[in-house]
Protein backbone atom coordinates (compact mmCIF):
# COMPACT_ATOMS: atom_id res chain seq x y z
CA UNK A 1 0.00 0.00 0.00
CA UNK A 2 2.72 2.45 0.98
CA UNK A 3 4.57 1.67 -2.22
CA UNK A 4 1.56 2.88 -4.20
CA UNK A 5 1.52 6.23 -2.44
CA UNK A 6 5.24 6.91 -2.47
CA UNK A 7 5.29 8.41 -5.98
CA UNK A 8 2.39 10.66 -4.97
CA UNK A 9 4.35 11.99 -2.00
CA UNK A 10 7.43 12.41 -4.16
CA UNK A 11 5.40 14.32 -6.73
CA UNK A 12 3.88 16.61 -4.14
CA UNK A 13 7.27 17.26 -2.60
CA UNK A 14 8.70 18.13 -6.02
CA UNK A 15 5.79 20.42 -6.93
CA UNK A 16 6.02 22.18 -3.57
CA UNK A 17 9.80 22.50 -3.87
CA UNK A 18 9.50 23.97 -7.37
CA UNK A 19 6.84 26.43 -6.20
CA UNK A 20 8.96 27.53 -3.24
CA UNK A 21 12.02 27.79 -5.49
CA UNK A 22 10.24 30.11 -7.95
CA UNK A 23 8.86 32.14 -5.07
CA UNK A 24 12.33 32.53 -3.52
CA UNK A 25 13.78 33.34 -6.94
CA UNK A 26 11.33 36.20 -7.49
CA UNK A 27 12.07 37.63 -4.04
CA UNK A 28 15.84 37.40 -4.55
CA UNK A 29 15.94 38.69 -8.12
CA UNK A 30 13.49 41.55 -7.73
CA UNK A 31 14.71 42.58 -4.28
CA UNK A 32 11.11 43.01 -3.09
CA UNK A 33 11.03 43.97 0.60
CA UNK A 34 9.53 41.31 2.92
CA UNK A 35 6.54 43.53 3.84
CA UNK A 36 5.44 43.35 0.16
CA UNK A 37 6.40 39.75 -0.67
CA UNK A 38 7.89 37.76 2.21
CA UNK A 39 10.37 35.02 1.29
CA UNK A 40 9.28 31.40 1.88
CA UNK A 41 11.51 30.81 4.90
CA UNK A 42 10.05 33.87 6.67
CA UNK A 43 6.54 32.54 6.04
CA UNK A 44 7.65 29.16 7.39
CA UNK A 45 9.13 30.75 10.52
CA UNK A 46 5.99 32.85 11.02
CA UNK A 47 3.81 29.77 10.45
CA UNK A 48 5.65 27.86 13.20
CA UNK A 49 5.69 30.83 15.56
CA UNK A 50 1.97 31.46 15.09
CA UNK A 51 0.82 27.87 14.68
CA UNK A 52 -1.48 28.05 17.71
CA UNK A 53 -3.27 31.15 16.41
CA UNK A 54 -3.40 29.74 12.88
CA UNK A 55 -4.87 26.50 14.18
CA UNK A 56 -7.61 28.26 16.13
CA UNK A 57 -8.65 30.31 13.13
CA UNK A 58 -8.30 27.31 10.84
CA UNK A 59 -10.76 25.37 13.01
CA UNK A 60 -13.33 28.13 12.59
CA UNK A 61 -12.94 28.17 8.78
CA UNK A 62 -12.92 24.38 8.66
CA UNK A 63 -16.22 24.24 10.55
CA UNK A 64 -17.76 26.81 8.22
CA UNK A 65 -16.62 24.92 5.12
CA UNK A 66 -17.74 21.52 6.36
CA UNK A 67 -21.12 22.80 7.57
CA UNK A 68 -21.55 24.68 4.28
CA UNK A 69 -20.70 21.56 2.32
CA UNK A 70 -23.13 19.38 4.27
CA UNK A 71 -25.99 21.91 4.13
CA UNK A 72 -25.28 22.88 0.52
CA UNK A 73 -25.16 19.27 -0.60
CA UNK A 74 -28.39 18.45 1.23
CA UNK A 75 -30.16 21.48 -0.21
CA UNK A 76 -28.77 20.75 -3.68
CA UNK A 77 -29.88 17.13 -3.58
CA UNK A 78 -33.33 18.05 -2.26
CA UNK A 79 -33.92 20.75 -4.87
CA UNK A 80 -32.73 18.49 -7.70
CA UNK A 81 -35.12 15.73 -6.60
CA UNK A 82 -38.01 18.20 -6.27
CA UNK A 83 -37.32 19.77 -9.67
CA UNK A 84 -36.88 16.35 -11.22
CA UNK A 85 -40.11 14.97 -9.78
CA UNK A 86 -42.62 17.81 -9.96
CA UNK A 87 -43.38 19.97 -12.94
CA UNK A 88 -44.55 22.78 -10.66
CA UNK A 89 -41.24 22.68 -8.80
CA UNK A 90 -39.45 22.94 -12.13
CA UNK A 91 -41.49 26.03 -13.00
CA UNK A 92 -41.09 27.81 -9.67
CA UNK A 93 -37.82 26.58 -8.23
CA UNK A 94 -35.57 26.55 -11.30
CA UNK A 95 -35.66 30.35 -11.84
CA UNK A 96 -34.91 30.86 -8.14
CA UNK A 97 -32.01 28.46 -8.43
CA UNK A 98 -30.52 30.26 -11.41
CA UNK A 99 -31.13 33.70 -9.89
CA UNK A 100 -29.30 32.64 -6.73
CA UNK A 101 -26.20 32.19 -8.86
CA UNK A 102 -26.65 35.34 -10.94
CA UNK A 103 -26.21 37.49 -7.84
CA UNK A 104 -22.51 37.58 -6.91
CA UNK A 105 -21.79 36.22 -3.45
CA UNK A 106 -19.60 39.26 -2.87
CA UNK A 107 -22.65 41.50 -3.26
CA UNK A 108 -24.74 39.34 -1.00
CA UNK A 109 -22.11 38.92 1.73
CA UNK A 110 -22.67 42.23 3.53
CA UNK A 111 -26.42 41.61 3.68
CA UNK A 112 -25.96 38.12 5.02
CA UNK A 113 -23.58 39.43 7.70
CA UNK A 114 -26.15 42.10 8.55
CA UNK A 115 -28.93 39.51 8.87
CA UNK A 116 -27.07 36.59 10.41
CA UNK A 117 -24.41 38.45 12.36
CA UNK A 118 -20.64 38.42 12.60
CA UNK A 119 -20.61 34.85 13.80
CA UNK A 120 -20.38 31.57 11.98
CA UNK A 121 -23.93 31.47 10.59
CA UNK A 122 -23.41 34.12 7.91
CA UNK A 123 -20.32 32.28 6.60
CA UNK A 124 -22.06 28.93 6.60
CA UNK A 125 -24.95 30.53 4.70
CA UNK A 126 -22.50 31.96 2.16
CA UNK A 127 -20.74 28.63 1.65
CA UNK A 128 -24.09 26.85 1.38
CA UNK A 129 -25.26 29.31 -1.24
CA UNK A 130 -22.16 28.81 -3.36
CA UNK A 131 -22.13 25.03 -2.96
CA UNK A 132 -25.72 24.05 -3.57
CA UNK A 133 -25.89 25.14 -7.20
CA UNK A 134 -23.22 22.85 -8.72
CA UNK A 135 -24.59 19.97 -6.63
CA UNK A 136 -28.16 20.63 -7.70
CA UNK A 137 -27.35 21.21 -11.39
CA UNK A 138 -25.18 18.10 -11.71
CA UNK A 139 -27.61 15.85 -9.83
CA UNK A 140 -30.60 17.13 -11.80
CA UNK A 141 -28.72 16.39 -15.00
CA UNK A 142 -28.04 12.86 -13.78
CA UNK A 143 -31.67 12.29 -12.78
CA UNK A 144 -32.81 13.54 -16.16
CA UNK A 145 -30.54 11.11 -18.01
CA UNK A 146 -31.68 7.89 -16.30
CA UNK A 147 -31.27 4.97 -18.70
CA UNK A 148 -34.68 4.62 -20.38
CA UNK A 149 -34.42 0.84 -20.45
CA UNK A 150 -34.16 0.80 -16.64
CA UNK A 151 -37.32 2.86 -16.43
CA UNK A 152 -39.12 0.55 -18.90
CA UNK A 153 -38.13 -2.41 -16.76
CA UNK A 154 -39.13 -0.68 -13.53
CA UNK A 155 -42.44 0.34 -15.10
CA UNK A 156 -43.47 -3.22 -15.98
CA UNK A 157 -42.19 -4.53 -12.64
CA UNK A 158 -44.14 -2.00 -10.56
CA UNK A 159 -47.41 -2.33 -12.45
CA UNK A 160 -49.71 -4.45 -10.33
CA UNK A 161 -52.47 -6.66 -11.68
CA UNK A 162 -56.08 -5.59 -11.38
CA UNK A 163 -57.14 -2.42 -9.67
CA UNK A 164 -54.28 -1.88 -7.27
CA UNK A 165 -54.84 0.48 -4.36
CA UNK A 166 -54.79 4.13 -5.36
CA UNK A 167 -51.95 4.90 -2.98
CA UNK A 168 -49.67 2.61 -4.99
CA UNK A 169 -49.23 5.24 -7.73
CA UNK A 170 -47.29 7.61 -5.48
CA UNK A 171 -45.40 4.85 -3.69
CA UNK A 172 -44.44 3.32 -7.04
CA UNK A 173 -42.96 6.59 -8.21
CA UNK A 174 -41.04 6.97 -4.98
CA UNK A 175 -39.78 3.41 -5.22
CA UNK A 176 -38.45 3.85 -8.76
CA UNK A 177 -36.86 7.14 -7.71
CA UNK A 178 -35.11 5.60 -4.70
CA UNK A 179 -34.08 2.28 -6.24
CA UNK A 180 -33.32 3.27 -9.85
CA UNK A 181 -33.10 6.98 -10.58
CA UNK A 182 -31.15 8.23 -7.56
CA UNK A 183 -28.50 5.47 -7.59
CA UNK A 184 -28.27 5.83 -11.36
CA UNK A 185 -27.63 9.56 -11.01
CA UNK A 186 -25.07 9.18 -8.23
CA UNK A 187 -22.01 9.48 -10.54
CA UNK A 188 -23.39 12.83 -11.73
CA UNK A 189 -24.01 13.85 -8.12
CA UNK A 190 -20.40 12.93 -7.34
CA UNK A 191 -19.21 15.30 -10.10
CA UNK A 192 -21.26 18.10 -8.55
CA UNK A 193 -19.88 17.35 -5.09
CA UNK A 194 -16.30 17.49 -6.42
CA UNK A 195 -16.88 20.94 -7.91
CA UNK A 196 -18.62 22.02 -4.70
CA UNK A 197 -15.68 20.87 -2.58
CA UNK A 198 -13.24 22.83 -4.70
CA UNK A 199 -15.18 26.09 -4.42
CA UNK A 200 -16.46 25.65 -0.85
CA UNK A 201 -13.62 27.70 0.75
CA UNK A 202 -14.54 30.73 -1.38
CA UNK A 203 -17.88 31.17 0.38
CA UNK A 204 -16.39 30.92 3.84
CA UNK A 205 -13.43 33.23 3.14
CA UNK A 206 -15.53 35.89 1.42
CA UNK A 207 -17.86 35.88 4.37
CA UNK A 208 -14.97 36.29 6.78
CA UNK A 209 -13.58 39.19 4.77
CA UNK A 210 -16.81 41.12 4.89
CA UNK A 211 -17.25 40.88 8.60
CA UNK A 212 -16.07 38.43 11.22
CA UNK A 213 -14.06 38.02 14.38
CA UNK A 214 -12.45 34.67 13.61
CA UNK A 215 -11.32 32.41 10.78
CA UNK A 216 -8.45 32.33 8.30
CA UNK A 217 -10.09 35.04 6.16
CA UNK A 218 -10.37 37.29 9.20
CA UNK A 219 -6.74 36.54 10.09
CA UNK A 220 -5.60 37.41 6.54
CA UNK A 221 -7.47 40.72 6.53
CA UNK A 222 -6.24 41.55 10.04
CA UNK A 223 -2.62 40.69 9.20
CA UNK A 224 -2.78 42.63 5.95
CA UNK A 225 -3.99 45.75 7.74
CA UNK A 226 -1.11 45.51 10.19
CA UNK A 227 1.46 44.97 7.44
CA UNK A 228 2.06 41.41 8.71
CA UNK A 229 2.21 40.07 5.18
CA UNK A 230 4.17 37.00 6.34
CA UNK A 231 1.29 36.01 8.63
CA UNK A 232 -1.17 36.59 5.79
CA UNK A 233 0.85 34.25 3.61
CA UNK A 234 1.01 31.68 6.39
CA UNK A 235 -2.81 31.73 6.55
CA UNK A 236 -3.04 31.49 2.77
CA UNK A 237 -0.71 28.47 2.67
CA UNK A 238 -2.75 26.80 5.41
CA UNK A 239 -5.94 27.33 3.42
CA UNK A 240 -4.41 26.10 0.16
CA UNK A 241 -2.97 22.93 1.67
CA UNK A 242 -6.22 22.19 3.47
CA UNK A 243 -8.28 22.72 0.28
CA UNK A 244 -6.13 20.29 -1.67
CA UNK A 245 -6.35 17.66 1.09
CA UNK A 246 -10.11 18.12 1.41
CA UNK A 247 -10.63 17.69 -2.34
CA UNK A 248 -8.60 14.50 -2.51
CA UNK A 249 -10.35 13.11 0.57
CA UNK A 250 -13.79 13.81 -0.92
CA UNK A 251 -12.72 12.39 -4.29
CA UNK A 252 -11.46 9.19 -2.66
CA UNK A 253 -14.64 8.85 -0.57
CA UNK A 254 -16.83 9.30 -3.65
CA UNK A 255 -14.88 6.70 -5.59
CA UNK A 256 -15.27 4.29 -2.72
CA UNK A 257 -19.00 5.01 -2.47
CA UNK A 258 -19.59 4.40 -6.20
CA UNK A 259 -17.27 1.51 -7.06
CA UNK A 260 -19.42 0.46 -10.03
CA UNK A 261 -18.93 3.71 -11.90
CA UNK A 262 -16.92 3.04 -15.05
CA UNK A 263 -13.66 4.94 -15.20
CA UNK A 264 -12.17 5.26 -18.67
CA UNK A 265 -8.87 6.35 -17.10
CA UNK A 266 -8.49 2.66 -16.27
CA UNK A 267 -8.80 1.75 -19.93
CA UNK A 268 -5.75 1.62 -22.22
CA UNK A 269 -7.53 3.79 -24.78
CA UNK A 270 -8.87 6.32 -22.31
CA UNK A 271 -5.80 6.47 -20.08
CA UNK A 272 -4.31 9.95 -20.10
CA UNK A 273 -0.92 9.99 -21.83
CA UNK B 1 -24.67 -29.63 -26.00
CA UNK B 2 -26.84 -27.20 -24.11
CA UNK B 3 -26.30 -25.68 -20.72
CA UNK B 4 -29.73 -26.78 -19.65
CA UNK B 5 -29.17 -30.53 -19.89
CA UNK B 6 -27.19 -30.63 -16.67
CA UNK B 7 -29.98 -28.94 -14.77
CA UNK B 8 -32.89 -30.68 -16.54
CA UNK B 9 -33.57 -32.79 -13.45
CA UNK B 10 -34.17 -29.78 -11.26
CA UNK B 11 -37.82 -28.88 -10.83
CA UNK B 12 -38.73 -25.65 -12.60
CA UNK B 13 -39.06 -23.06 -9.86
CA UNK B 14 -42.57 -21.78 -10.21
CA UNK B 15 -44.84 -19.42 -8.38
CA UNK B 16 -48.37 -18.17 -8.75
CA UNK B 17 -48.46 -17.66 -12.53
CA UNK B 18 -47.62 -21.26 -13.37
CA UNK B 19 -50.78 -22.40 -11.67
CA UNK B 20 -52.90 -19.91 -13.56
CA UNK B 21 -54.57 -21.04 -16.73
CA UNK B 22 -52.78 -19.39 -19.64
CA UNK B 23 -54.89 -16.76 -21.38
CA UNK B 24 -54.71 -15.28 -24.86
CA UNK B 25 -53.97 -11.63 -25.48
CA UNK B 26 -55.55 -9.68 -28.32
CA UNK B 27 -54.22 -6.36 -29.51
CA UNK B 28 -56.92 -4.61 -31.55
CA UNK B 29 -56.94 -1.57 -33.81
CA UNK B 30 -53.36 -0.67 -32.98
CA UNK B 31 -52.17 2.54 -34.53
CA UNK B 32 -48.75 4.16 -34.52
CA UNK B 33 -47.60 7.26 -36.34
CA UNK B 34 -44.12 8.70 -36.27
CA UNK B 35 -43.32 12.11 -37.76
CA UNK B 36 -46.32 12.06 -40.13
CA UNK B 37 -45.54 8.47 -41.20
CA UNK B 38 -48.22 5.94 -40.42
CA UNK B 39 -46.24 2.85 -39.43
CA UNK B 40 -49.41 0.89 -38.87
CA UNK B 41 -53.09 1.40 -38.21
CA UNK B 42 -56.08 -0.86 -37.62
CA UNK B 43 -53.59 -3.61 -36.87
CA UNK B 44 -54.84 -6.72 -35.06
CA UNK B 45 -52.57 -9.24 -33.39
CA UNK B 46 -53.15 -12.17 -31.10
CA UNK B 47 -50.93 -14.04 -28.67
CA UNK B 48 -52.31 -17.55 -28.12
CA UNK B 49 -52.39 -18.55 -24.47
CA UNK B 50 -49.50 -20.72 -23.32
CA UNK B 51 -47.69 -20.48 -26.62
CA UNK B 52 -44.48 -18.88 -27.77
CA UNK B 53 -45.26 -16.51 -30.63
CA UNK B 54 -42.43 -15.14 -32.74
CA UNK B 55 -42.78 -11.85 -34.60
CA UNK B 56 -40.39 -11.39 -37.51
CA UNK B 57 -39.97 -8.50 -39.89
CA UNK B 58 -37.56 -5.95 -41.29
CA UNK B 59 -36.11 -3.41 -38.88
CA UNK B 60 -38.12 -0.23 -38.50
CA UNK B 61 -41.41 -1.92 -39.36
CA UNK B 62 -42.78 -1.39 -35.83
CA UNK B 63 -42.24 -4.78 -34.16
CA UNK B 64 -40.73 -3.28 -31.03
CA UNK B 65 -43.47 -0.64 -30.85
CA UNK B 66 -46.08 -3.40 -30.96
CA UNK B 67 -44.31 -5.18 -28.10
CA UNK B 68 -44.06 -1.95 -26.13
CA UNK B 69 -47.80 -1.42 -26.58
CA UNK B 70 -48.43 -4.79 -24.95
CA UNK B 71 -45.96 -3.91 -22.18
CA UNK B 72 -47.78 -0.63 -21.52
CA UNK B 73 -44.70 1.39 -22.41
CA UNK B 74 -46.00 3.55 -25.27
CA UNK B 75 -46.98 7.18 -25.08
CA UNK B 76 -49.26 9.59 -26.87
CA UNK B 77 -48.62 8.85 -30.56
CA UNK B 78 -50.29 5.45 -30.31
CA UNK B 79 -53.76 4.06 -29.95
CA UNK B 80 -54.75 0.52 -29.22
CA UNK B 81 -57.07 -1.75 -27.36
CA UNK B 82 -55.87 -4.82 -25.47
CA UNK B 83 -58.18 -7.65 -24.45
CA UNK B 84 -57.33 -10.78 -22.52
CA UNK B 85 -59.37 -13.95 -22.95
CA UNK B 86 -59.96 -14.16 -19.20
CA UNK B 87 -61.57 -10.72 -19.26
CA UNK B 88 -59.07 -9.12 -16.88
CA UNK B 89 -56.73 -6.28 -17.85
CA UNK B 90 -53.23 -7.17 -19.04
CA UNK B 91 -51.50 -4.52 -16.92
CA UNK B 92 -49.36 -5.99 -14.17
CA UNK B 93 -49.29 -9.46 -15.69
CA UNK B 94 -46.38 -8.86 -18.05
CA UNK B 95 -42.65 -9.46 -17.72
CA UNK B 96 -40.37 -7.56 -20.09
CA UNK B 97 -36.94 -8.50 -21.43
CA UNK B 98 -34.87 -6.28 -23.68
CA UNK B 99 -32.03 -6.85 -26.12
CA UNK B 100 -29.79 -5.14 -23.57
CA UNK B 101 -29.51 -6.87 -20.20
CA UNK B 102 -30.44 -3.65 -18.31
CA UNK B 103 -28.76 -4.91 -15.15
CA UNK B 104 -28.34 -2.23 -12.51
CA UNK B 105 -24.56 -1.91 -12.07
CA UNK B 106 -24.75 -1.04 -8.36
CA UNK B 107 -26.65 -4.21 -7.43
CA UNK B 108 -25.26 -7.73 -7.20
CA UNK B 109 -26.43 -10.52 -9.51
CA UNK B 110 -28.88 -11.80 -6.90
CA UNK B 111 -30.18 -8.30 -6.14
CA UNK B 112 -30.72 -7.75 -9.86
CA UNK B 113 -32.71 -10.96 -10.14
CA UNK B 114 -34.92 -9.89 -7.24
CA UNK B 115 -35.26 -6.29 -8.44
CA UNK B 116 -39.02 -6.59 -8.95
CA UNK B 117 -39.68 -7.47 -5.31
CA UNK B 118 -37.38 -4.67 -4.20
CA UNK B 119 -39.30 -2.13 -6.31
CA UNK B 120 -42.67 -3.38 -5.09
CA UNK B 121 -41.53 -3.45 -1.47
CA UNK B 122 -42.21 -7.17 -1.22
CA UNK B 123 -40.04 -9.66 0.66
CA UNK B 124 -37.42 -11.16 -1.62
CA UNK B 125 -37.65 -14.86 -2.35
CA UNK B 126 -33.96 -15.64 -2.12
CA UNK B 127 -34.38 -19.36 -2.57
CA UNK B 128 -36.34 -19.05 -5.79
CA UNK B 129 -33.83 -16.54 -7.14
CA UNK B 130 -31.00 -18.90 -6.32
CA UNK B 131 -32.69 -21.87 -7.95
CA UNK B 132 -33.31 -19.75 -11.07
CA UNK B 133 -29.66 -18.71 -11.13
CA UNK B 134 -28.78 -22.39 -10.86
CA UNK B 135 -31.01 -23.12 -13.83
CA UNK B 136 -29.34 -20.48 -15.99
CA UNK B 137 -25.94 -21.82 -14.95
CA UNK B 138 -24.88 -18.99 -12.68
CA UNK B 139 -24.84 -20.68 -9.28
CA UNK B 140 -22.08 -19.25 -7.13
CA UNK B 141 -22.16 -15.86 -8.88
CA UNK B 142 -24.92 -14.42 -6.66
CA UNK B 143 -22.80 -11.74 -5.07
CA UNK B 144 -20.83 -10.71 -8.12
CA UNK B 145 -21.35 -7.23 -9.60
CA UNK B 146 -22.74 -7.33 -13.17
CA UNK B 147 -19.57 -5.65 -14.47
CA UNK B 148 -17.58 -8.83 -13.72
CA UNK B 149 -19.79 -10.97 -16.01
CA UNK B 150 -19.53 -11.63 -19.74
CA UNK B 151 -22.26 -10.50 -22.14
CA UNK B 152 -23.78 -13.98 -22.27
CA UNK B 153 -23.76 -14.33 -18.50
CA UNK B 154 -25.36 -10.92 -18.10
CA UNK B 155 -28.16 -11.86 -20.48
CA UNK B 156 -28.67 -15.08 -18.53
CA UNK B 157 -29.08 -12.98 -15.37
CA UNK B 158 -31.64 -10.92 -17.30
CA UNK B 159 -33.48 -14.12 -18.24
CA UNK B 160 -33.49 -15.22 -14.59
CA UNK B 161 -34.81 -11.79 -13.59
CA UNK B 162 -37.58 -12.07 -16.21
CA UNK B 163 -38.61 -15.51 -14.92
CA UNK B 164 -38.34 -14.31 -11.31
CA UNK B 165 -41.20 -11.95 -12.07
CA UNK B 166 -43.36 -15.03 -12.60
CA UNK B 167 -45.83 -13.23 -14.81
CA UNK B 168 -48.09 -15.22 -17.16
CA UNK B 169 -47.13 -13.13 -20.20
CA UNK B 170 -43.50 -12.63 -21.19
CA UNK B 171 -42.54 -10.04 -23.81
CA UNK B 172 -39.03 -10.33 -25.25
CA UNK B 173 -37.58 -7.76 -27.63
CA UNK B 174 -34.72 -9.42 -29.56
CA UNK B 175 -33.41 -10.84 -26.31
CA UNK B 176 -30.51 -12.81 -27.80
CA UNK B 177 -29.54 -10.71 -30.80
CA UNK B 178 -26.53 -9.08 -29.15
CA UNK B 179 -24.91 -12.44 -28.31
CA UNK B 180 -22.42 -14.59 -30.19
CA UNK B 181 -23.80 -17.61 -32.07
CA UNK B 182 -22.92 -20.27 -29.50
CA UNK B 183 -24.13 -18.28 -26.49
CA UNK B 184 -27.31 -17.44 -28.40
CA UNK B 185 -27.90 -21.13 -29.15
CA UNK B 186 -27.52 -22.09 -25.50
CA UNK B 187 -29.76 -19.30 -24.29
CA UNK B 188 -32.44 -20.21 -26.83
CA UNK B 189 -32.50 -23.75 -25.42
CA UNK B 190 -32.72 -22.41 -21.91
CA UNK B 191 -35.48 -19.95 -22.78
CA UNK B 192 -37.55 -22.56 -24.63
CA UNK B 193 -37.40 -24.84 -21.63
CA UNK B 194 -38.00 -22.25 -18.93
CA UNK B 195 -40.74 -20.34 -20.73
CA UNK B 196 -42.82 -23.40 -21.61
CA UNK B 197 -46.45 -22.93 -20.67
CA UNK B 198 -46.33 -19.17 -20.57
CA UNK B 199 -47.76 -16.82 -23.17
CA UNK B 200 -44.67 -15.43 -24.83
CA UNK B 201 -44.05 -12.85 -27.54
CA UNK B 202 -40.54 -13.02 -28.97
CA UNK B 203 -39.67 -10.23 -31.37
CA UNK B 204 -36.69 -11.20 -33.51
CA UNK B 205 -35.04 -10.45 -36.83
CA UNK B 206 -33.58 -13.96 -37.08
CA UNK B 207 -35.73 -16.51 -39.02
CA UNK B 208 -33.61 -19.38 -37.64
CA UNK B 209 -34.37 -18.27 -34.09
CA UNK B 210 -38.06 -18.07 -34.95
CA UNK B 211 -38.02 -21.58 -36.44
CA UNK B 212 -36.14 -22.99 -33.44
CA UNK B 213 -38.34 -21.44 -30.75
CA UNK B 214 -41.63 -20.38 -32.31
CA UNK B 215 -44.83 -22.32 -31.85
CA UNK B 216 -46.50 -19.64 -33.93
CA UNK B 217 -44.55 -17.42 -36.30
CA UNK B 218 -45.84 -14.15 -37.73
CA UNK B 219 -44.21 -11.85 -40.26
CA UNK B 220 -44.84 -8.12 -40.02
CA UNK B 221 -44.11 -6.07 -43.14
CA UNK B 222 -45.12 -3.15 -45.33
CA UNK B 223 -46.12 0.40 -44.60
CA UNK B 224 -48.61 0.72 -43.10
CA UNK B 225 -47.48 -2.61 -41.69
CA UNK B 226 -49.59 -5.72 -41.71
CA UNK B 227 -49.18 -9.03 -39.93
CA UNK B 228 -49.88 -12.24 -41.82
CA UNK B 229 -51.44 -15.49 -40.65
CA UNK B 230 -49.36 -17.55 -38.23
CA UNK B 231 -47.06 -20.31 -39.44
CA UNK B 232 -46.98 -23.20 -37.00
CA UNK B 233 -43.85 -25.37 -37.37
CA UNK B 234 -43.74 -29.03 -36.32
CA UNK B 235 -42.20 -30.55 -33.28
CA UNK B 236 -41.37 -29.43 -29.81
CA UNK B 237 -39.08 -26.50 -29.15
CA UNK B 238 -36.16 -25.92 -29.08
CA UNK B 239 -35.89 -27.53 -32.50
CA UNK B 240 -32.63 -28.94 -33.81
CA UNK B 241 -31.08 -26.36 -36.15
CA UNK B 242 -29.86 -29.16 -38.45
CA UNK B 243 -33.46 -30.12 -39.33
CA UNK B 244 -34.93 -26.64 -39.70
CA UNK B 245 -34.58 -26.53 -43.47
CA UNK B 246 -36.69 -29.71 -43.70
CA UNK B 247 -39.59 -27.91 -42.07
CA UNK B 248 -42.25 -27.51 -44.75
CA UNK B 249 -42.71 -23.98 -43.50
CA UNK B 250 -39.09 -23.03 -43.93
CA UNK B 251 -39.47 -22.10 -47.60
CA UNK B 252 -42.75 -20.33 -46.93
CA UNK B 253 -41.21 -18.25 -44.12
CA UNK B 254 -38.26 -17.30 -46.31
CA UNK B 255 -40.70 -16.31 -49.05
CA UNK B 256 -42.71 -14.12 -46.68
CA UNK B 257 -39.54 -12.43 -45.49
CA UNK B 258 -38.44 -11.88 -49.10
CA UNK B 259 -35.30 -13.91 -48.47
CA UNK B 260 -36.01 -16.35 -51.35
CA UNK B 261 -35.27 -13.57 -53.82
CA UNK B 262 -32.21 -12.27 -52.03
CA UNK B 263 -29.76 -13.87 -54.46
CA UNK B 264 -31.45 -12.21 -57.45
CA UNK B 265 -30.44 -8.75 -56.38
Amino acid sequence: MIGRYRPVFLRWTLVSAAFIGVWQGIVTLSGTPPYILPPPWLVAVTWVANSAILFDHFLVTLTEIVLGLVLGAMLGIASAVLIGQFRSARRWLLPVLVASQAIPVFALAPVLVLWLGYGMMSKVAMATLIIFFPVSAAFLDGLRRTERGWLDLAHTMTELPGNASTSWGARRRWSVLVHVQIPGASPALASGLRVATAIAPIGAIVGEWVGSSAGLGYLMLHANARMQVDLMFAALVTLAVFSVLLWFAVDAALRRAIPWQSDSFNHPEGRPT
Amino acid sequence: MSTSTSSALEPIPSGRAAQNVAFSVRLKAARFTYAANVLFERLDFELQGGMLTCLLGPSGVGKSTLLRMLAGLTLDCTAHDIQCSDGKPLGGRVAYMDQRDLLLPWLSVLENVTLGARLRGEPRDRERAQSLLLRVGLAGQENEPPASLSGGMRQRVALARTLMEDRPVVLMDEPFSALDALTRFKLQNLAAELLRGRTVLLVTHDPIEALRLGERIHVMSGQPAEIDEALCPWGTTPRDPATLHRQPLHAELMRRLGLDRAHDR
